[in-house]
């Protein structure tokens, strides 16, 4: 049994909800979950489950209408650098700065590096993503993979308390893709930060995480926590990783029929 | 695809092949350096002034073709005149005024578009309130509050400001919260996950990311003062000091100096082109370019 020292996140009863103009939306519907030290830990869901929306409010972004969230035992209220989040558009990078300039920038807003130590730091992080060539190029120079590279050496180089990860590949292309999941597998057995992943493809979960929540659509509420450590390092025709696919696949899509009767959603 | 009911087509099998690239070399260079007349072609300084020369030269030959120096003075007369102007000082110092002015002008607006996008930016209240304004006072040309600024501030250089500061802020302020408003939620989000707010989320975040859109502001900012910095000497004529060109351009009018209109309008002309091919470029090469946010 893990213990509470060791618990990093935790979401109590979480419930969310936001308006778009025409409706109220229920994204979540109470959700809870513990990531531990060290956790590759994944959500997953079909899209409309909330996956995204939870992150948020794991960010600082929104607060839930009921239930709480807690950093290190302290309830989050907005959003620190205490947990960097990665996202999927390419616009989360300035353009304005260099990849070096873009990893700097949270070490110098929040004054937690300064001067050369922050430097050292960000050339180091960039060469452990591969990137000490590219320091000094702006990001409209940089290809996909590349930028979210820089994103992620950004979140990366603040050592958060938990790097948080909404869908960080989903827009790069297939290859691109398994070579990020890859580095970053690679990167977690070097420095075995805390990660929070968020994603809709179950290949992925499997590769990427050590733990996966399965959420429900409509509202996402939480159908199962699974175990995929033990599939790191096969290869994904092993056995192993088709067996864990289909109990996933079973899991996410067996209210399908069901969800999709009622229709009317935007 | 082939039409309903036709036999299925079957797939042509082809034998499988694996080889080694042709040989590519009698490509030669695979870059090539561009000639010096495709880089010429590909200079922008170069198609413009080339544009620039061409109306230079139409001019002239109007000028010489209708040969009427009272209703359209060629162009070696007017920058003849100018010359003369400027070495003996009227024009430089009419120039000189006017600038002094028009900077003073343009900076306050400038400042105060930044106080009240910032605003805007931070609280709804602030937004309605701006677009509440500019709504009302864009609309409005700045040389038809010249009237009431003469009754408020008197014949002199405050009034000139006020009326500068009008025709400058709107169109900035517009300009720079429809570029804050634009700014990707990614982008927004990332400057708040690191504990950004208030003024330093505007000026690290917003600023620079919706610098495309704010230059634009300034430069159209630009235009408007010019416009109407000269219009408003054009109507109230001599300030407290001296004139500036709008005031250079009437007296010449009054003495039927046409050579010299002219030779005010082309320093108009010249200042606002100097600043929109010099400084506004420079700025925008050093920024949005080099960021690759504008081509």
């Amino acid at each position: 049994m893990a213990q509470a020292d060791q618990l990093v996140l935790e979401a109590r009863g979480v419930t969310l909800q936001y308006k778009t103009p025409q409706h109220l939306v229920t994204a979540t519907y109470r959700v809870d979950l513990e990531v531990f030290e060290g956790d590759r830990f994944v959500i997953l869901g079909p899209s409309g489950c909330g996956k995204s929306t939870l992150l948020k409010a794991i960010g600082g972004f929104m607060a839930p209408i009921e239930g709480d969230i807690f950093l290190r035992g302290r309830k989050v209220v907005k959003p620190g650098p205490d947990r960097m989040m990665v996202f999927q558009e390419f616009e989360q990078l300035m353009p304005w700065k260099t990849a070096l300039g873009n990893v700097l920038f949270p070490m110098h807003a929040t004054g937690r590096f300064k001067g050369k130590e922050a430097r050292e730091r960000a050339l180091s992080v960039l060469s452990k993503v591969g990137l000490s060539k590219f320091a000094n190029s702006y990001p409209h120079m940089l290809s996909g993979g590349m930028k979210m590279r820089v994103a992620i050496a950004r979140a990366m180089a603040m050592e958060p308390d938990i790097l948080l990860m909404d869908e960080p590949f989903a827009a790069l292309d297939a290859l691109t893709r398994r070579r990020m999941q890859e580095d970053l597998l690679e990167l977690w057995d070097q420095l075995r930060f805390t990660v929070l992943f968020v994603t809709h493809s179950i290949e992925e979960a499997i590769l990427v995480g050590s733990r996966i929540l399965v959420l429900s659509p409509h509202p996402g509420r939480v159908r199962a926590e699974l175990n995929s450590s033990y599939v790191h390092g096969q290869p994904v025709d092993d056995a192993s990783f088709g067996l864990l696919s289909k109990r996933i696949h079973k899991l996410v899509f067996e209210g399908e029929t069901e969800a999709a009767k009622p229709g009317v959603h935007a | 695809m082939s039409g309903e009911g036709a036999v299925k087509s079957q797939l042509i099998l082809r034998p499988e092949f694996d080889r080694v690239p042709v040989d590519a070399s009698s490509v030669g260079e695979v870059v090539r350096p561009l000639s010096w007349l495709q880089r010429l072609m590909d200079n922008a300084l170069f198609r413009r002034g080339a544009i620039l020369a061409a109306l230079a030269l139409i001019w002239q030959l109007y000028a010489l073709w209708l040969h009427n120096s009272l209703l359209f003075p060629t162009l070696t007369d007017t920058i003849g005149v100018m010359v003369h102007d400027f070495a003996d000082g009227t024009l430089l110092q009419r120039t000189e005024a006017s600038l002094e002015v028009l900077l003073m002008g343009y900076a306050a607006g400038v400042a105060l578009a930044a106080v009240l996008t910032t605003l805007a930016v931070s609280t709804r209240l602030g937004d309605d309130i701006l677009s509440t304004l500019t709504a009302i006072f864009n609309p409005l040309p700045a040389i038809a509050l010249l009237p009431l600024a003469l009754i408020w501030f008197g014949l002199g250089t405050p009034s000139l400001i006020f009326v500068l500061v009008h025709g400058v802020l709107w169109a900035i302020a517009l300009n720079t919260s429809s570029g804050f408003r634009s700014v990707p939620e990614t982008l927004r989000m990332s400057g708040r996950n690191y504990g950004l707010s208030g003024v330093r989320y505007v000026v690290t975040i917003l600023m620079p990311a919706a610098f495309p859109s704010i230059l634009t502001g300034l430069k159209i900012g630009w235009a408007f003062a010019w416009r109407t910095l000269i219009a408003a000497e054009l109507v109230f004529g001599v300030s407290s000091r001296s004139g500036g060109l709008g005031w250079y351009i009437f007296e010449a009018r009054e003495e039927l100096n046409t050579s010299s209109v002219f030779a005010g309008l082309l320093t108009v002309i010249i200042i606002g082109l100097l600043v929109e091919s010099v400084l506004f470029r420079a700025i925008e090469a050093r920024t949005v370019e080099k960021w690759g946010m504008q081509r």
